[in-house]
């Protein structure tokens, strides 16, 4: 069964590459979707068993992220539809720049979509270190050609910054990989197998001058696919060249299968007393990422970058939750469904924006409410879900992390955490409050297209979540993320 | 001793691709480290069939697959030389010298709970990282950074290989298969870079900022 | 080993290295496909420039004169002290490997002296490049040197070679490779051969050392033939030293051994000149350079143990 999770897409991405019919291939694009999101839901509540001798397995934090990916990629898929029929010609003339410029195949992109989720769900899946590095090196690579759906020199530029600096970041994990190897072959007996559950297991015979060594290198070499400053140069430009879809993936899915490697690591550390070592590394990455979003959303004048930088930002809330450890895991856990929701929402409803408007830059987006108005809203609503205000489900995850924060008594750590994150505030908001009021421009009016069902009700379902998710926590769930909790020693 | 030698040639020729600007050098250097790396488990002494099986399946990966993708990437180009790196390539022969030194002295200050076969390969595997990373920062051509990132993971599995725990095959493999593919698409992207700008100079491409 | 027996070694220096450049010349003409000169033309000359008389430039002063003495007296001394056959030399003391090498640096000096004494700008080019070269190559000898010190444990230019046993040999053959080629490229750089100089050219603009003694004529002439000839012999000895362990022969068949080697050397100098083209004078700092490279990998090999 597991199998099937990986494989469905897989072969559906095969298929979509070589048949000739572009229904066909939407077809297979919305039936990979569905059939993975059941399966998916299937395993919430039947727990599947390991295989391979438990190299492949779902363990907790695994089914999270596994669920939230399969969910996003359920409303991606769909809108991406949508978004291909409305890309239907040959030549398309660049908006900012006025060249012309091709798209790649849709064939390859769809194909290239599936093959993202099939390494994804291996990612989600592997319980071996080796296994994870393999995957998250197969998730940069599907992902490159979506990057370059827009064949034109600024796309390929960041094309080449991301592929670059994500493979040297991933081959610094891999060095780190080895480092753990050498901590867990405790002198020359029987080594400890790179199994997450094994060096958990044995965690007390590591080396740890090497386990250190190793969390530095995973740390920062998974860091630089996550998004954590100083290794987050690739982010802004490959979110804002990619097509929304394609954005929206990376930023709800992507970045959190790369905070899996590291998770499953700081497990390791956990185990062997390190927790303190590396919560504060973690904490000090989490800080200057959340410092270098700041200082970069305020006028920002591009809308897309605006929300790549703040994925910056989240990503460093989510490694300063794990870093501070016991009660702020489960808010970093919480915050981890609620950013991907939000910000899969949010860069879908930038895609109806940059359809319509045709253009990228916030100051020339003006009256949205009067021209789109379904999106003008959920725009709203999920600038106001990003910036943590409540009801929405953000608010308590970040006030979790916060809360916990001063109850350790780390009182620097939760001031610069809540200045920053008013910095962000005050940054979106007079951005996007300017976007949605006023007035548009006169062309504008005329050109609005009537908004496709299809690109409108995945944004809308998925901040709809969030609201959820803020009012009301079902208690399993709850229970769910204490288990998560349980596993880096937290309560 | 052969490990010795192997080690030896392995050093020069990262101090060969330090100092050239020819791009078609710096190919055939990937060649002759893939060819030493892929000798190198089983110049250890083990000799597990499984371990020579993977020695041919590396060596051709290595040596002949990845210098014909890069020539074949190359021959699209017409591209020839590096032109004026960030630092020169006296200056990066010295530095290369100097880190030559500096990654003896991290290798002496590493204690590694088994000692491999031979006290060479720590060093001159740090050595080959150090030079993957440097090309990679210092060169402008796309090519050559393509081909710094073989070499550092070149150096890495290196280090791998002198592990007392040896990675199961699969594992190994994938790895491979996973750089494969990573050159593959860097390939492709290099000829859609060069279509697009007429040039290979990665520090041009700076549209995007901030 | 007394006195008596060890004085052969500069006895055959002194005989034999004339040789070397009538070999490195007929290995020329034969890879051209020329007879050449004869072998023994270098003895000829040698003693047709001294039964000629001698012309001082009036710009000249002491120093010129001065110059080619220095230069064969400085190397008449340091033959004294280079063993050959991995047995002693006739001179030896700990650290002499200094005196050698600073020896060295004062025929430099006093030949750069007298090329600039005689006012001539070509000599004047010829000194400057010789300067250039001659600092980079320095600290490529010393190193080299120090690397094979370190390995023998031993501070005598004669002990370190006696110390290069086969079994010395075959534990450090890393290291004996690296200063060999560091002296090979030694060799080629301070006696003036392809690829770094040509001493065929007859076009000052690209003379080196040919340009330094153009002013000197007759007995001067022929002490200066008869040191850079001695020179070669000097180097070829400690590259044949280095290269060629002692199989523990005795004294007689290893120096017969070393002989013969030395003469091979100027076999591989003749193949050498014959098949590379000269390197562009820009180029030959790098030249020089990789010999410090193989010295500082030589050194780091031999601090690792």
């Amino acid at each position: 069964m597991l199998l099937a999770l990986i494989f469905i897409p897989f072969l559906a991405g095969v298929l979509s590459l070589v048949s000739r019919n572009a229904n066909l291939r939407y077809f297979l694009l919305g039936f990979a979707s569905v059939s993975h999101f059941t399966i998916t839901v299937l395993f919430w509540f039947f727990p599947p068993a390991a295989l391979f001798n438990n190299w492949i397995g779902l363990d907790r934090i695994g089914q999270l992220i596994l669920s939230v990916t399969s969910g996003l990629f359920l409303g991606a898929g769909f809108y991406a539809i949508s978004y291909l029929k409305n890309e239907k010609h040959q030549q398309i003339k660049d908006f900012q720049e006025d060249i012309i410029f091709s798209n790649v195949p849709e064939a390859i992109f769809i194909c290239c979509m599936l093959f993202l989720l099939a390494s994804m769900t291996f990612l989600a899946l592997s319980q071996h270190f080796g296994l994870i590095w393999v995957a998250i090196e197969l998730t940069t690579l599907t992902s490159a050609p979506l990057i370059y759906f827009h064949r034109h020199h600024r796309s390929l530029e960041a094309t080449w910054k991301y592929l670059m600096i994500c493979s040297v970041g991933i081959a610094i994990a891999l060095l780190g990989n080895f480092f753990l190897a050498v901590a867990a072959s405790t002198g020359g007996e029987k080594p400890v197998s790179l199994l997450a559950s094994e060096l958990v297991k044995y965690a007390n015979v590591l080396n740890v001058k090497w386990l250190k060594a190793a969390f530095i290198f995973i740390l920062v070499g998974y860091g630089t696919k996550m998004g954590l400053a100083p290794m987050h140069t690739w982010l802004p430009d490959a979110h804002s060249e990619a097509p929304s879809v394609i954005s929206s993936l990376l930023s709800g899915a992507m970045l959190n299968c790369a905070f899996l490697g590291i998770f499953r690591t700081f497990q390791v550390c956990t185990a062997a007393g390190l927790a303190d070592f590396a919560g504060d590394l973690l904490i000090a990455l989490g800080l200057v990422s959340m410092l270098v979003a700041a200082v970069y959303i305020i006028r920002q004048a591009d809308y897309k970058r605006m929300l790549a930088y703040s994925s910056v930002e989240h990503m460093g809330i989510v490694a300063i939750g794990l870093g501070l450890g016991k009660a702020a895991v489960f808010g970093s856990m919480l915050h981890l469904v609620n950013h991907s929701l939000t910000k899969a929402a949010l860069f879908l409803v930038a895609g109806n924006i940059l359809a319509v408007y045709k253009t990228k830059r916030t100051n020339d987006v003006q009256g949205m409410f009067k021209v789109i108005p379904v999106s003008a809203f959920l725009w709203l609503a999920g600038i106001l879900s990003i910036t943590g205000f409540p009801p929405f489900g953000t608010f308590i995850s970040e006030f979790t992390i916060l809360k916990a924060g001063i109850e350790q008594g780390r009182f620097f750590v939760s001031g610069a955490y809540l200045v920053l994150l008013v910095i962000v505030f005050i940054g979106f908001a007079t951005i996007c409050i300017r976007m949605t009021q006023g007035s548009p421009e006169q062309g504008i009016e005329k050109v609005a297209l009537k908004q496709r069902i299809l690109s409108v009700v995945p944004p809308a379902i998925m901040i709809l979540l969030v609201l959820v998710l803020g009012l009301f926590i079902p208690s399993s769930f709850k229970n769910f993320l204490h288990g998560i909790c349980m596993l880096v020693g937290g309560n | 001793m052969l490990i010795e030698f192997m080690m030896i040639f392995l050093t020069l020729v990262n101090l060969i691709i330090l100092s050239t600007s020819r791009l078609s050098t710096c190919i055939k250097v990937i060649a002759f480290q893939g060819i030493i790396l892929g000798i190198l488990p089983v110049a250890e002494g083990h000799f597990d069939i499984q371990l020579v099986i993977f020695s041919i399946i590396a060596i051709s990966v290595k040596a002949i697959l990845f210098p014909s993708m890069l020539l074949r990437t190359l021959s699209q180009l017409n591209i020839h030389r590096e032109k004026k790196p960030y630092v020169g390539y006296g200056m990066s022969l010295l530095i290369g010298l100097g880190a030559i030194v500096l990654s003896w002295w991290i290798s002496k200050n590493l204690p590694l709970t088994v000692a491999p076969a031979s006290s060479a390969v720590l060093p001159v595997s740090i050595f080959t990282s150090f030079v993957g990373l440097y090309l990679i920062i210092t060169r402008k051509m796309a090519l050559t950074q393509v081909i710094g990132y073989l070499i550092f993971e070149n150096g890495i599995y290196m280090f791998g290989v002198i592990l007392p725990q040896k990675q199961p095959l699969l594992v190994e493999l994938a790895v491979l298969l996973d750089a494969f593919v990573a050159v593959f698409v860097m390939g492709i992207t290099i000829f859609h870079i060069s279509r697009e700008f007429d040039h290979i100079e990665t520090d041009q491409l700076s549209t995007l900022r901030s | 080993m007394n006195m008596s027996i060890r004085i052969v070694q500069p006895i055959l220096a002194l005989i034999l290295s004339p040789l070397l450049l009538g070999i490195i010349n007929r290995t020329k003409a034969f890879f051209a496909g020329r007879k050449g000169q004869p072998l023994l033309q270098t003895y000829f000359d040698l003693w047709k420039l001294v039964h000629k008389g001698v012309v001082y430039s009036k710009t000249t002063g002491w120093v010129f004169r001065a110059g080619p003495i220095i230069n064969l007296s400085a190397i008449l001394l340091i033959t004294l002290f280079i063993p050959l056959g991995h047995s002693k030399a006739v001179i030896f003391f700990d650290g002499d490997i200094f005196l050698v090498i600073y020896l060295f640096a004062l025929i430099r000096f006093f030949t750069i002296l007298a090329a600039l004494d005689t006012g001539s700008s070509f000599e004047g080019m010829g000194a400057s490049r010789e300067a250039q070269f001659s600092a980079l190559t320095e600290p490529a000898l010393f190193l080299a040197l120090a690397a094979i010190a370190c390995g023998t444990g031993k501070l005598s230019l004669s002990e370190i070679l006696v110390s290069v046993t086969s079994r010395f040999w075959l534990a450090n053959i890393s290291i004996i490779l690296f200063v060999a080629a560091t002296l090979i490229i030694v060799l080629l750089t301070e006696n003036a051969r392809i690829p770094v100089d040509d001493p065929n050219t007859h076009l000052e603009l690209t003379m080196i050392h040919e340009v330094m003694v153009l002013d000197s004529s007759g007995p001067d002439f022929a002490f200066i033939v008869f040191a850079s000839a001695l020179k070669l012999w000097i180097f070829a000895a400690l590259f044949a030293g280095v290269l060629i362990p002692d199989i523990g022969f005795g004294f007689w068949p290893n120096l017969a051994i070393c002989v013969l080697a030395v003469l091979c050397v100027s076999v591989v100098v003749g193949i050498i000149e014959s098949c590379i083209a000269r390197l562009k004078l820009l180029f030959v700092p790098h030249f020089i350079f990789i010999a410090t490279i193989f010295a500082v990998l030589a050194i780091v090999f031999v601090l690792r143990k």
